[in-house]
């Protein structure tokens, strides 16, 4: 990373008594693919559109490149914005959309046509200059928002929620190109999604938000194996709480007792917050394996299957631990010769402490 | 902040250039609207003796247009006139509204509509002269009935009379009807009625507990849409009403400008106006139950 | 459903009776309306064409139209802007009473027009015609708009505004063309009430009539009748020429925006 191209500093929003931001601080490396994820109306949008001047904040400060914003209109920053509904003119043709911000550029007219006639090279989109912009597919329309803000060299793109009107197929290919893209024009893009997913595969760092504030930001892996909190842990991916007792807080590394699994010791990077009060211990479903036929390992416990449910590649399990209430769920990769077990089936399940996080 | 500073900063916020775009046309009819109406107000508690107006405040003009026979036998009248072309307008409107929505093919709704809407966009004044003639002792619909053998003389209860007035209102205000029953009819879920349907519903029995109960906001808006404006229609009753039909807005007309008496003028507005908020108000509030909530 | 279809196009002639009966007496030979009918002329055109008070009539209505339609329209436009882009308090009070006229029967808007007039010492002139026309196309041109401003995205003019052009070339490079044919159809539509109207000119014309008003002082002559129909037709044709103009532009504006047909005006 880079220094920073965007810097919020305590940015606050207010719609009447409505508290949509309450204090915003992060630094957006230049070149970097930030995502800002979140479930809706945890102010993702409202943060997107505030850093491109549509939306007035009501305290803090937004540094563009080292600039305050404050005061500053959409039409006079250097951000461009690809609409959620991509916003593309429908009386425009597609050629004229791609050029519509270089209308003050001083470019002569042969330069804006090829300028306009790359940016849809980039984009996919070359020949496509002519047709009307309403006969459009939703993947076309895409593209276009996409060369259209592009064209203008921004410093920063604003992307919100690009990929949601998508469908499946198109929205996996969109995102590999739109990383791809990113790569190459090597501008700042920041991407709004709910899609977690999403912002794992694309992004360099991820800002968690819930109600109007960042729970966490950090790169996509750290996000995803230590998330700061319960609340994170349960937006991405899939998690384990398995409530746990405090035997011994050392320093540095701490000892829990899990009921049905049994002792741990974890890292200080395994324990996000140490405020005490009920704790419990996080473990991704992948993190555990069963057993089959004589596999061993250095951790086991055992339980009985509850549930199964059968995905093609994947085998997710319930299962009931022995000597607790808990149910665990782990999954399996259905490989070749590896059995799928069935409900009341016994099973041995081998754990590491190392793929735990602790909560309190 | 300074005070210039604060102040372009209220503009800028959402509800300021709001109010800012409204505040013309919404002075405009503050001024051409609210502002006449106060004054018929105000008018409706003067008298006036000749072309002088007595600004003393009196409850005279209300105490004799209540109590003569004539004032309210004419806003009787035109109650009465006006519900019969609501219900006669409503009835004939609904089942247009249901044939366009429900049997038109998606992209022939909007040229029947624009058929429909047509004749309401010509001159009322004509339309309303040529009813005169359609219905007149040798006009067509005679002429028509005669010459079927259905009848052996001209009938004489269609024209002159409140008949008339209904007939050709009802005629005037038909689009107002059918449109708003059209979009409560089109704002239906195709799939309730396969619901319906599917639960063990016939079809008619699926139209009076689905598609009807469902329609009726419209049916409600088409309801006061038509009813409201006829109340003081004023060319109809005088071009076919001939004595028997004429109605409030007549009388209102007389008052101002044949007989000078433009505070009983006011007046009669006053209540005509007070009897179609109450009766509105009424409406809505005895279907609210099923209006409730859409 | 065929009995359906029936009633909808009995109807439909039901609607269209008056105007399709109103050439018929226009063309026909013969100075009382009632049939049988007696042959072709064109005289009550020609002598529409001799009328001198008709001439000073169509002038008045027609610069009460014009003006009325463009007044109707700026309103129409402020409005119909403010209720679907901002939200501001009172909105739907305000916009509510804007769009009264629509529903407040016509005779108590011109009366009460009137009273308060004389009260402030104007005379009934062209120009109280026009304050009067202009109230009541208001809520015809904000209901035609909405429709504009409904079906038009807002983020195209944020795009607009992110893409470098001021608020105002933003209007006049997005918003202006997209709402455009909302506009015209405002126009036409404005422009053909204003035309047709009678109770509010009828009270506040004072001495300058409007066609309306005195195609009324004509239908006391029995011997005009002929000449009446044969203006009344010119009207009806003209209407419906200006409503076919206003239907095509309304569509050319919704397939520009690349939507589907949903309706009508109103």
């Amino acid at each position: 990373m880079r220094g920073p191209i965007i810097t919020l500093e305590g940015v606050q929003k207010y719609y009447g008594e409505y508290h949509a931001l309450r204090g915003i601080d992060a630094e957006i490396g230049q070149g970097e693919f930030f995502s800002l994820l979140g479930p809706s109306g945890c102010g993702k949008t409202t943060l997107l559109r505030a850093i491109a001047g549509f939306e007035d904040i009501s305290g803090g400060r937004i540094l563009l490149d080292g600039r305050d914003m404050d005061g500053v209109p959409p039409n006079r920053r250097p951000t461009n914005m690809v609409f959620q509904s991509y916003a593309i003119f429908p009386h425009l043709s597609v050629a004229e959309n791609v050029g519509f911000g270089l209308r003050k550029s001083p470019m002569s007219g042969a330069e804006k046509k090829t300028a306009v006639g790359e940016a849809l090279e980039m984009v996919g989109l070359g020949g496509y200059g002519g047709r009307a912009a309403h006969a459009l597919s939703g993947g076309q329309r895409q593209r276009v928002a996409l060369a259209r803000a592009l064209i203008l060299k921004p410093k920063v793109l604003l992307l919100d929620e690009p990929l949601s009107a998508l469908d499946k197929k198109m929205r996996e290919q969109m995102q590999t190109e739109l990383r791809r893209l990113q790569r190459q024009v090597g501008i700042t893009f920041i991407l709004v999604t709910h899609d977690q997913e999403e912002a794992l595969i694309m992004s360099d760092r991820i800002a968690v938000m819930f109600e109007g504030g960042i729970a966490q930001l950090a790169p996509p892996q750290d996000l995803y194996r230590r998330p700061a909190s319960r609340k994170v842990g349960e937006f991405i991916g899939m998690m384990n709480f398995l409530p746990a007792r405090l035997i011994e807080a050392g320093n540095p590394s701490v000892e829990v007792e899990v009921p049905g699994l049994g002792r741990a010791i974890l890292e200080p990077d395994q324990c996000p917050m140490g405020t005490g009060g009920e704790i419990s211990i996080g473990l991704r479903p992948e993190s555990m394996t069963l057993l089959f036929d004589g596999q061993n390992a250095e951790r086991v416990a055992q339980g009985v299957v509850e549930e199964r449910t059968y995905y093609g590649d994947m085998t997710y399990y319930d299962i009931r631990l022995d000597g607790a209430p808990n149910i665990v769920q782990v999954s399996m990769r259905n490989m070749p010769g590896r059995r799928v077990l069935d409900r009341g089936d016994r099973a041995d399940l081998a754990w590491d402490a190392r793929a735990m996080v602790l909560f309190c | 902040m300074s005070q210039t500073a604060r102040l372009r900063r209220a503009f800028r916020t959402d509800s300021g250039k709001g109010l800012t775009l409204v505040a013309p046309p919404f002075i405009y009819a503050l001024v051409m609207l609210a502002a006449p109406l106060g004054t018929i107000l105000l008018f409706s508690f003067w008298t006036q003796d000749f072309l002088t107006i007595d600004r003393t405040f009196t409850l005279d003009n209300y105490r004799e247009a209540l109590s003569d026979p004539l004032y309210s036998e004419l806003l009787f009248r035109s109650l009465r006139i006006a519900g019969a072309v609501t219900v006669v307008t409503v009835l004939l409107a609904f089942p247009i509204a249901y044939f366009v929505s429900f049997h038109v093919r998606p992209d022939r709704k909007s040229l029947w509509l624009f058929l429909i809407t047509i004749p309401f966009w010509t001159s009322y004044l004509i339309r309303v002269f040529l009813w005169r003639v359609i219905l007149a002792f040798d006009g067509p619909v005679n002429g028509t009935l005669m010459g079927l053998g259905i009848i052996d003389e001209p009938l004489s209860w269609i024209l002159y009379n409140a008949n008339a007035v209904i007939i050709t209102l009802a005629h005037a205000f038909a689009p107002f009807a059918i449109l708003p029953i059209f979009v409560s009819l089109e704002k239906i879920d195709r799939s309730l009625l396969e619901a319906a349907r599917d639960l063990g519903e016939s079809r008619v029995a699926t139209f009076f507990r689905v598609t009807l109960p469902l329609a009726m906001p419209g049916v409600l808006a088409a309801i006061l849409i038509v009813f409201i404006p006829t109340i003081g229609d004023y060319v109809t009753p005088r071009l076919v009403g001939g004595s028997g039909g004429t109605m409030i807005a007549n009388m209102i007309q007389t008052q101002f400008m044949r007989l000078n008496n433009a505070p009983m003028g006011a007046t009669l507005a006053v209540i005509a106006m007070l009897s179609v908020t109450v009766i509105s108000l009424l409406l809505v509030f005895v279907t609210r139950r099923w209006t409730r909530g859409r | 459903m065929r009995g359906l279809k029936v009633y909808a196009i009995t109807y439909l002639v039901f609607l269209y009776a008056p105007i399709i009966l109103l050439p018929l007496f226009a063309f026909n030979d013969g100075t009382i309306i009632a049939f049988p009918l007696q042959g072709f002329t064109l005289d009550w055109f020609v002598e529409l064409a001799r009328t001198e008070a008709l001439h000073d009539a169509t002038v008045n209505s027609i610069f009460i139209a014009v003006t009325t339609a463009i007044l109707a329209t700026c309103f129409g436009l402020f409005a119909a802007r403010a209720g679907n882009r901002h939200s501001f308090p009172g909105k739907g009070g305000i916009l509510g009473f804007v769009m009264l006229p629509l529903v407040l029967p016509e005779i108590i808007v011109a009366v009460s027009l009137l009273v308060a007039m004389l009260q402030v010492g104007l005379s009934p002139s062209i120009w109280t015609v026009i304050a009067g026309h202009v109230l009541i196309c208001t809520p015809f041109s904000i209901a035609i708009l909405n429709g504009s401003f409904a079906n038009m995205d807002k983020s195209l003019e944020e795009a607009a505004v992110d893409l470098g052009e001021t608020p105002v070339s933003t209007f006049r490079l997005v918003t202006l063309p997209l709402v455009m044919p909302g506009i015209v159809a405002s126009l036409l539509i404005c422009f053909t009430i204003s035309l047709d109207e009678f109770i509010i000119a009828f009270f506040l014309s004072g001495n300058e009539p409007t066609l309306p008003v005195y195609l009324w002082g004509q239908l006391r002559f029995p011997g005009r009748l002929p000449v009446i129909m044969a203006l009344g037709t010119i009207l009806v044709i003209l209407s419906i020429l200006l409503l076919v103009t206003a239907e095509y532009f309304r569509r050319r504006g919704l397939r520009r925006a690349g939507l589907e047909d949903t309706g009508g005006f109103l």
